[in-house]
């Protein structure tokens, strides 16, 4: 197998036995991207240099005797543009930030750093992390690996099609509404969400704060547990972030699914899905019963309200969050006769169509006159929508369904239609506004040879019970074992 | 829910977003039929239900008021559109 290819867990034990050094694993990586980059298109910034550097010191570290290496050293990972990276350039794939360069790391990052990961580079988003295809990327559109003609999924688009097309061996997404999990799901790698507050949000650009989670893109789950267990735990810079211990993920695959309560909510099969997605979802409900399982059938009664919930509070919270990109202190100015048109021509000529879309929407929800109507009459179902995974975890241990109900769609296909395009994240939405944690597995391919996504979800704080489920069918099945041919 | 011409204005105002003509024609079609799509909140019986703003329970986060290093004032304004003498410039706000 050749370096690129290489699980995060493979790459860790045969550096450590001194198979290859991870100045030779990094440089590897770095000539896959040139092979393959111009045609997927993953990556918005390349970061050889610091990535070098950072590979040579975990060389030395691995060949002292005296230091323990921390758990990712020599490790090549990606990182998606919304997250801040101290002295490069980070965008949120906007004009607004084109030049832009952070002060500090997102804790995120210096926990990479710390545990001695290298990183190669940003990777493309949406807008802000604002869809689901990255069309709305100020920069370029990311192509699926598995057919570049189409979408990789969004946001985290960049970061899913470069662990699908071994430009990374792992990579950090954020998931707001699913755009961890649907492009995991288009690219058929690994995508976790954990739930709120597990991750801190410090030096995450923000889009909608009561809902973004700092997620891990990978190419099996052993790894998502790995990358996961570096990111986790209270940061004291992000208020929202939660002083629970961490637990060890990776020592929570056993691969045991016996006396575990799976729950299939009747209201994630709905007509209008693509059949083969239902077929492959089934399939892996069965694969999870003979391994022990007891799957049960749940409802989760307000999820038609998920969709009209989500585009009602991300929306606020965005218009109110975006407010800061004003061409004062940092990002794009647009000079005009007095402050408020310096304000409004920055913001008119700086945010692309979808941004503005949201701003406004927000703007309306959040409006006099409109307040009661659409912005707490959502977050009044989002309580129901929360209460329906409560009463469901009462019953089970783990909820299973499709991450998406289509597989990846053509470049162009939706970009016209909004709410076409939104209804891409109907099944992902909900965890988002109900806090609690959701992964993306692969579970199979349509007849035009494109991945299809399994969602497992979890109630917050319960990663580990997730991560057993999804690990368990993973050594069960062949399909984290298909790669792309680019 | 139409919004009207006069609406997404409005919001295009409070949002200091510089739109032309073109644009409002768009968000006034797109916007009306999310909103419609909306709609269906109203179908439900909200009343009794509490609103949920946070996952979280809802408490202040303390900590202690130790005195550390921030970021330097070169650091602060690097990435300023417009600096002067240690302060972000702006156009000027009164004549």
């Amino acid at each position: 197998m050749r370096l690129h290819q290489l699980t995060i867990h493979e790459a860790r034990d045969r550096l450590t036995s001194g198979e290859f050094s991870a100045v030779e694993l990094s440089e590897a990586l770095l000539e896959r991207i040139l092979a393959v980059d111009n045609d997927v298109k993953a990556y918005l910034t390349l970061t050889p240099e610091e990535a070098l550097a950072q590979a040579h010191a975990a060389d030395r570290l691995l060949g002292s005797s005296q230091e323990r290496p921390g758990s990712l050293v020599g490790i090549p990972l990606a990182v998606k543009d919304v997250l801040c990276t101290q002295g490069i350039r980070t965008t949120a794939g906007s004009r607004v930030l084109d030049n832009f360069v952070p002060p500090y790391d997102a804790t995120v990052v210096a926990r990479l750093k710390a545990a001695g990961a290298v990183i190669l580079g940003k990777t493309n988003t949406d807008e802000f992390a604002m869809g689901s295809s990255t069309e709305n990327s100020a920069f370029f559109t990311t192509r699926n690996p598995w057919d570049l003609d189409r979408v990789p999924g969004g946001s985290s688009g960049g970061s899913a099609a470069a662990v699908a097309a071994a430009e990374c061996l792992g990579a950090l997404g954020t998931d707001t509404g699913g755009s961890v999990r649907q492009p995991a799901g288009f690219c058929g790698v690994v995508g976790f969400k954990p739930s709120y507050g597990r991750v801190s949000r410090y030096g995450l650009i923000a889009f909608a704060s009561s809902l973004d989670q700092v997620g891990v893109l990978t190419r099996d789950v052993t790894d998502a547990a790995l990358l996961l267990e570096v990111i986790a735990g209270h940061d004291p810079r992000d208020s929202t972030s939660i002083g629970l211990p961490v637990p060890e993920y990776a020592a929570s695959l056993t691969g045991d699914l016996r006396g575990v309560r799976v729950g299939v909510p009747r209201e994630y099969f709905v007509a209008g899905m693509q059949s083969k997605v239902e077929e492959a979802v089934r399939a892996a409900v069965d694969v999870l019963a003979d391994l022990g399982a007891e799957v049960h059938e749940i409802g989760l009664p307000h999820t038609e309200y998920a969709l009209s919930v989500y585009y009602l509070i991300a929306p606020a919270e965005a218009s109110a969050n975006l407010a800061r990109y004003d061409g004062v202190r940092y990002g794009l100015r647009v000079e005009g006769e007095s402050l408020r048109e310096m304000y409004t021509t920055t913001r008119g000529q700086g945010f692309g169509p979808e941004v503005k879309r949201r701003i406004m929407l927000g703007t309306y929800a959040l409006s006099a006159g409109y307040y009661d109507a659409y912005y707490l009459k959502a977050q009044q179902v989002r309580t129901l929508i929360k209460a329906d995974f409560d009463v469901a975890f009462e019953k089970v241990d783990v909820v299973v369904g499709p991450t998406t109900p289509s597989t990846a769609f053509r470049i162009g296909e939706k970009s016209g239609d909004p709410l076409q395009m939104y209804l891409s994240d109907v099944f992902t939405l909900s965890m988002n506004l109900a806090g609690i944690c959701g992964l993306s597995l692969p579970c199979g391919f349509d007849d035009a040879g494109l991945p299809i996504g399994l969602q497992v979800m979890g109630p917050a704080w319960g990663e580990e019970q997730a991560l057993r489920t999804a690990y368990a069918y993973e050594q069960a099945t062949e399909w984290h074992t298909q790669r792309p041919v680019l | 829910m139409k919004l009207s011409r006069e609406q997404v204005h409005h919001m295009a105002e409070l949002a200091q977003l510089a739109l032309d003509e073109e644009e409002l024609t768009l968000y006034q079609e797109q916007l009306s039929a999310i909103l419609e799509h909306f709609e269906r909140l109203q179908n439900l019986d909200t009343a009794a239900i509490p609103p949920t703003a946070t996952v979280l329970p809802l408490c202040s986060v303390m900590r202690e008021d130790d005195p550390s290093v921030s970021l330097s004032l070169e650091d602060v304004l690097a990435n300023a559109p417009e600096a002067e003498e240690g302060c972000f410039r702006v156009p000027a706000v009164l004549e």
